[in-house]
């Protein structure tokens, strides 16, 4: 066969090559930091990237392993007259690899969720700040309750883009009538913010990148989302979930202010 | 061990053209039909996704066949919508489980048919209708769907009003997935049916080629998934044409348009279409991890290394499989305390995984491999399936997949291990089975230019998306030139277009040498790789009946390379004890 083992040589070569060029740039790229997301604004978006960058370690250590002992074997073992070695197996080695990745990949599983609990299993302090959010194609409002603390009841029935009444405000319930509904999100900066997604129609999400939360808002479902920002800035908020027609013109924005100026954004009615 | 089924009488072969190719029962005409029924569907697949790609690295660029000119957003996410149902229903589904396996199941056991070779005809001819259902989505009025090929409803569950391609489209999208279901039940069945009953005299289970579980395992899956979808699109078509509301809450209002239903759960069409499609993901993949082992065993002439732990590695990600689906659904609405559980369900599902790559490496290891054209994209599919599994780990957890859902990243990932690697399995299996299939090789050549582009590209393609997806490039978005952030991705998207346009350009090369070879392929004879089981003991391509009247029996497992004492370095499973060659003595 010796076509065939002038074949094998190149083949292999090239084989290992591609693969050791493929760990090359995929290492480099994730080192150089070129393509990470921008700083995370809360402390449970940071353990979020904790847990990212632990994850990141993990795979990194058995991509690399994989993709260069694959290479390595090809090389090695292309065909050139050996003797095969032959076997069928090893069951130490089947035990701990099985045992190794086991622990690995669950204990992975079990600490990520304490970075998911950081997030979204905690007590809400009482002085939260409560804000609904409601999506519809392909707009996003956001409702605060106003001077009197409650938001006013909503009647889908009465829901009309054209009259101002995107959200459906029942007319006929008095605690509705402060309510302020406007367009961007705008929250004050280390105070405990719940959100409460809904949807009027399809389903729709909330993403923001720097809060790293990403969360759907479902017709006929009141969603909880928390979260304490601790940096002032001016945020892209959009729509992530496929929701029709214009779902990748919807986005808004998130205004994180200080207490003093939020105070006054509620005073002046959302202005 | 079972009795081998003598209860299947094989008439004459028919002769004329439509009980030969057309209302055929042989189960390799079937399997190429299931085999070019793919092939179509994949040729439009990737057109789409061409258009899609096109249209994303130049937004305002025209194209003459659109009206207008210029790509609309309902355009692009009904490209969308049927790029993806084409290829996870038609190609990932079709090609690997219902072609290869029909047409090799029955030959690698040893029976002359499946074992119910009408219904088998039926489940081919059920899910031909399902694409026709599926192309005409184009042609009704407003066109295609855009609710992805997910159908998450209310988008999906309202009709027109919701957006174009909702209407009829949907309708008919709704149809061909009901439709393609059947089919998958009624082939799942057979599948089931002809492993546990058909296998020759010998071959006992653990003596089945690793290819045979893959799809025996598929084939259970796909019982399991598939029902709990026709149930799902049953439910789904009602709450559209007779208001019914399974999907549907109360108090939805389109357009400042009360819609009259009330009591349904949009979550629950999630629940019954993830509890489907992620034992989809394994029956895209499970066939190529068969067939992988397989190659790679044959062409590094040395047994499997850890068979057993292959196989029960096979049952534990059908089983995980079917646990997994919520995390899907992190970020749903779903209770966080479920997403924690799946999620270290889903985590699990890497130790299967990892042993089967593990066990990979270890054959090669000390091995002599041949590098034919079957063996490249074998080795190619092993390389695909770390890189696209490993990036599972980070979807797997609820937290980092606050970051990471409905991004590029998402994209990349499940295109790497599910789309490339399975369609790689296909690669190895067509270039490795064509000789049986139709007597001739494919060319050699021709086949090695074709790998050697196909997974470059694919890595081209394919990792930069997860870069995209890490800044937060959002998949599923026609346009990016509303949000600010996504701007400095355009370089990004760019590279991607155009190594998509190389690589999809490639794939031509595949199709001609497929089509040229048929005729002008180097005759093949019966064993061309000097294989092992049973398909290459019997004509290429082979009788009617499979084995030319004789059946046969089974001595010994799959992979019997170079074993030490005997002159051959590999011993056919049929071939009995006293007739194996021995070493002479120096």
């Amino acid at each position: 066969m010796s076509t065939n083992e002038h074949r094998s040589r190149w083949a292999a070569s090239l084989f290992s090559a591609l693969l050791i060029l493929l760990v090359v740039a995929t290492v480099y790229v994730f080192v150089s930091g070129k393509y990470a997301p921008p700083a995370a604004i809360t402390a449970a978006g940071r353990a979020i990237d904790h847990q990212y960058h632990l994850t990141l370690a993990v795979t990194a250590a058995v991509f690399v392993l994989s993709q260069l002992g694959l290479a390595f074997v090809v090389f090695r073992y292309q065909d050139h007259g050996q003797k095969v070695q032959f076997s069928r197996g090893n069951n130490t080695l089947q035990l701990l690899w099985t045992s190794l990745t086991a622990v690995l990949f669950i204990g992975l599983g079990l600490l990520g969720g304490k970075a998911w609990a950081t997030g979204r299993m905690f007590t809400l302090s009482p002085d939260a700040v409560r804000i609904e959010v409601t999506e519809n194609q392909f707009v996003f409002n956001f409702r605060y309750a106003g001077p009197d603390g409650k938001f006013g009841r909503l009647d889908p029935s009465q829901i009309n883009a054209s009259l101002a009444n995107p959200l459906g405000l029942d007319s006929a319930d008095p605690a509705g009538n402060d309510d302020i509904v406007v367009p961007t999100l705008t929250v004050p900066v280390n105070q405990e913010i719940e959100l409460l997604l809904r949807s009027q129609d399809v389903i729709h999400s909330f993403f923001v990148r720097e809060l790293r939360l990403q969360q759907d808002a479902v017709p006929g479902l009141v969603v909880p989302l928390r979260f304490k920002a601790e940096k002032l800035g001016h945020y892209e908020v959009v729509c992530t979930q496929l929701c029709g027609l214009g779902h990748s013109n919807m986005h808004t924005y998130l205004d994180i202010v200080s207490q003093a100026n939020f105070d006054a954004f509620l005073k002046n009615g959302g202005q | 061990m079972s009795a081998h089924a003598h209860t299947l009488e094989v008439s004459e072969a028919p002769t004329g053209f439509i009980s030969k190719y057309i209302f055929s029962t042989d189960h390799k005409v079937i399997g190429i039909q299931y085999f070019l029924l793919g092939l179509t569907s994949v040729v439009i697949g990737v057109l789409l996704s061409v258009l899609m790609r096109i249209h994303l690295a130049w937004p305002a660029g025209k194209m003459p066949f659109l009206q207008g000119g210029i790509m609309t957003q309902a355009q692009y996410l009904s490209l969308v919508t049927m790029h993806g149902t084409l290829m996870a229903f038609f190609v990932l589904t079709t090609a690997p489980q219902s072609g290869f396996g029909n047409y090799f199941l029955p030959l690698q056991i040893g029976a002359p048919d499946m074992a119910f070779p009408h219904l088998n005809m039926l489940s081919f001819w059920m899910t031909f209708l399902g694409l026709v259902c599926l192309i005409s989505a184009f042609f009704v009025p407003d066109g295609a769907p855009i609710s992805g090929w997910t159908a998450y409803t209310p988008l999906s569950g309202i009709g027109q009003i919701t957006g174009p391609g909702e209407g009829y489209g949907q309708t008919m999208w709704i149809l061909s997935i009901a439709c393609f279901c059947i089919g998958s039940l009624m082939g799942s069945l057979n599948f089931i049916a002809t492993t546990i009953d058909m296998r020759a005299p010998g071959m006992s289970l653990f003596r089945m080629p690793l290819t045979c579980w893959g799809w025996f395992i598929t084939a259970v899956l796909m019982l399991l998934a598939f029902a709990v979808l026709l149930a799902g699109a049953i439910l789904l078509l009602l709450d559209r044409s007779l208001g019914t509301s399974f999907f549907l809450p109360a108090g939805i209002v389109v357009n400042d348009q009360l819609q009259h239903h009330a009591g349904g759960s949009p979550l629950l069409w999630q629940h019954l279409f993830w509890f489907f499609g992620h034992p989809e993901v394994y029956i895209a993949i499970l066939p190529g991890l068969g067939v992988t082992s397989h190659v790679i065993s044959t062409f590094c002439r040395k047994p499997i290394f850890g068979y057993r732990e292959m196989v029960f590695a096979n049952i534990a990600i059908g089983t995980l499989g079917f646990m997994v689906w919520g995390h899907h659904m992190f970020v749903s609405g779903m209770n966080p305390y479920s997403g924690f559980a799946f999620s270290l369900m889903t985590m699990s599902i890497g130790v299967p995984s990892a042993i089967k790559t593990f066990n990979w490496i270890s054959t090669l290891w000390g091995s002599k491999i041949h590098f034919d054209t079957p063996m490249l994209f074998a080795i190619g599919f092993v390389s695909l399936f770390v890189s696209g599994g490993l990036s599972g780990l980070f979807l797997a957890q609820p937290a980092v997949d606050n970051l990471l859902h409905a991004t590029y990243y998402v994209v990349a990932h499940f295109h790497l291990v599910m789309g490339v690697a399975a369609l790689f399995g296909v690669f190895a299996a067509t270039y490795f089975w064509f000789p049986k299939m139709f007597g001739r090789m494919m060319n050699p050549t021709l086949g090695k230019i074709h790998f050697w582009i196909t997974f470059v590209g694919a890595y081209c393609i394919f990792m930069p998306m997860h870069f995209l997806g890490l800044v937060g490039g959002i998949r599923r978005y026609a346009d990016y030139s509303a949000i600010a952030y996504l701007q400095p991705l355009r370089p990004l998207t760019m590279f991607v277009s155009i190594a998509a346009f190389v690589t999809a350009a490639a794939q031509l090369i595949f199709l001609f040498n497929f089509f040229w070879s048929l005729k002008h392929g180097a005759v093949a004879g019966k064993n061309p790789w000097k294989a092992t089981t049973l398909e290459w003991t019997t004509d290429s391509p082979p009788p009617r009946d499979d084995f030319g009247g004789h059946d046969p029996s089974v001595y010994r497992g799959p992979y019997e390379f170079s074993v030490p004492g005997a002159r051959e370095d590999f011993i056919p499973q049929n071939l009995e004890p006293a007739q194996v060659a021995r070493e002479e003595q120096s």
